[in-house]
């Protein structure tokens, strides 16, 4: 059997007295695209800052490319590249001395190093932007040079904390392109995200973590059957919430709730329809008897 | 997207420390201010000593020859103080971990901010030197004088640009690293660096007789204008070097005990 990428079992990590990791298990297929659900400290990125060496597991182990994130740092660090939650792009340097910078750093010779940086600003549409320092850079172009700067080499694992946090619609969709296209060479890309239709779209594997555990792990498919389909809002005449209905998604389940409501809603009460939220994932997925993975 | 060319190899350590000596000096050059107030401070600093209070301390109008290692040092603490700033901001702001995830000695980003230091703060130096020559410095020394005198403002400017670095190191921020570092601004001023300790309070004289700053001062005055130096040369080196020494293995220790903290 080929080695995963990742393979991570009984990870724990605390800070103080708070448990963040409380025995985490997972396996990362080469060359897939694994992607990490998880609320508002979950701890997704206190895992990516664990898989990619920069902060020590209390217990456990984690295996990343073949190496021991803890006996092996140096192993893991020649596999991986990570581009963190915040930008970590220097502001004082414009973008392009950014990308020569890492090129430089990553072993690129300075021809080697500027050839690099110059596809990678027209590729991610900063190549007007290039000689501009960051500090002047939107939002959403530092991010976008952020996300170029970790891909100035090919690592075999690409780590990705929410990276399209912050894009706009467009950049997202590109960003989507790139991450498919690098799966597609085989590299093997973790990302986290808060967004399940991002979760849907890119991953083969959705985990979702909550209290410090993996409370679902499977694809997409199997995690939408398990949380169900659109959800029935009921809406009062002020515009308040008054009650949400989950439903699978069906024409006859939709049917069903709205005959109910019909029935009993207070006069004035507007329906709406949406999407299930990270929320209603959460609730759905914590509060089954049944935890753990499926498949 | 075209891949990227070769695979990587890990960059040496002689490319790391280059790259990042470079990009220090570059944040340097792009510090308009900072480099502005290297170098009207020591003009500034050359003219309130020699005009405004030189004559009250010492009216023969020799006070020049006296003051000119104080202004050095005063500058070169000021100067090498902004290294804790620099530091501290590179270990907030999550580029440290960006590096610390690539398969290179990490440690070197201080090496480069340090290097930037020691530039400007000889930089600093020569305009310091050169503002006293033409306000009336008249040095002694010969070509061997000038290179000691030199060499032990270069391991002065050295030792406290780490000890600097390893406050940034420290301190939570970069505003709590420019707090904690000023402070040791004051260190040139309880020293023989303005006026003898033979005139200070004997308690004083105490503490202004047993600190750093004081066989540096008697080193460089020493060889610049042929004062007696006698055993301060050892002091000002040995002080330099235990600075510097402790100051890099507190600063290596910290960075690395810091490790995956924002
Ligand atoms: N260095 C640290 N020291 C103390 N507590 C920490 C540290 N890093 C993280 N934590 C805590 O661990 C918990 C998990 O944080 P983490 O950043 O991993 O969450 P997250 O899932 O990435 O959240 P988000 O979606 O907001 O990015 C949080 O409660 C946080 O306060
Ligand atoms: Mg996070």
């Amino acid at each position: 059997m080929i080695t995963p990428a990742i393979e991570v079992s009984g990870l724990r990590k605390s800070f103080g007295a708070q448990t963040v990791l409380d025995g985490i298990d997972l396996t990362v297929p080469k060359g897939s695209i694994f992607a990490l659900l998880g609320p508002n400290g979950a701890g997704k990125t206190t895992l990516i800052h664990i898989l990619s060496t920069l902060v020590a597991p209390d217990a456990g182990s984690a295996r990343v490319g073949g190496h021991d994130v803890v006996a092996d740092k140096a192993g893991v660090k020649r596999s991986v590249s990570l581009t963190g939650q915040f930008a970590a792009v220097d502001e004082i340097l414009t973008a392009e001395e950014n990308l020569r910078m890492m090129g430089r750093l990553s072993g690129l010779t300075p021809p080697e190093a500027r050839a690099r940086a110059d596809q990678l600003l027209a590729h991610f549409d900063l190549a007007a932007a290039a000689r501009k320092r960051v500090k002047t850079f939107s939002g959403g172009m530092r991010r976008r040079l952020d996300l170029a700067v970790s891909l100035v080499v090919d690592r075999p694992i690409l780590f990705l904390d929410e990276p399209t946090t912050g894009l706009d619609t467009r950049s997202r969709r590109a960003l989507w392109d790139i991450i498919l296209e690098l799966a597609g060479r085989g590299i093997t890309i973790f990302l986290t995200t808060q967004y399940l239709e991002e979760a849907d779209q890119l991953a083969d594997t959705i985990a979702v973590i909550a209290h410090g555990r993996v409370v679902a792990c499977g694809t997409a498919e199997a995690l939408k059957s398990r949380i169900g389909g659109d959800v029935l809002e009921l809406i009062g005449a002020n515009d308040e919430i008054i009650r949400e209905i989950p439903t699978d998604g069906s024409i006859r389940a939709v049917q069903q709730s709205l005959e109910e409501l019909a029935r009993t809603a207070p006069a004035g009460a507007r329906v709406g329809i949406r999407k299930p939220s990270m929320d209603d994932v959460f609730l759905a997925l914590t509060s089954n008897p049944r935890e753990g993975t499926f498949s | 997207m075209t891949n990227a060319s070769a695979p990587a190899k890990a960059a040496s350590f002689g490319v790391t420390s280059s790259v990042f000596i470079g990009r220090s000096l570059r944040h340097s050059l792009r510090n308009t201010e900072a480099l502005i107030m290297a170098i009207v401070l020591p003009i500034m600093l050359m003219l309130l000593f020699t005009y405004v209070f030189g004559g009250a301390i010492d009216p023969s109008g020799d006070y020049v020859d006296y003051v000119v290692p104080g202004i050095i040092l005063l500058c070169a603490g000021f100067g090498s103080s902004s290294t804790a700033v620099d530091v501290a901001g590179d270990m907030t702001n999550g580029i440290i971990e960006r590096f610390r995830t690539m398969p290179i000695r990490s440690m070197n980003v201080i090496l480069g901010h340090v290097t930037a230091s020691l530039c400007r703060n000889l930089l600093a130096t020569g305009v310091v030197i050169g503002m006293a020559l033409l306000v009336g410095f008249r040095p002694s020394a010969g070509f061997l004088a000038w290179l000691g005198a030199l060499g032990v403002i270069a391991l002065f400017i050295l030792a406290f640009t780490w000890l600097y670095a390893a406050i940034g190191l420290v301190a939570g921020s970069p505003s709590a690293a420019s707090a904690y570092g000023f402070a040791l601004l004051f260190l040139p001023y309880l020293s023989s660096a303005f006026v003898p300790t033979s005139t200070m309070p004997s308690w004083l004289r105490g503490v202004a007789e047993h600190q750093p700053i004081t066989p540096v001062i008697e080193t460089i005055r020493g060889l610049l204008t042929g004062t007696p130096i006698q055993d301060q040369a050892w002091w000002a080196i040995g002080w330099c070097l235990l600075i510097l020494i402790a100051s890099y293995v507190w600063g290596s220790w910290t960075f690395n005990r810091k490790a995956g903290r924002r």
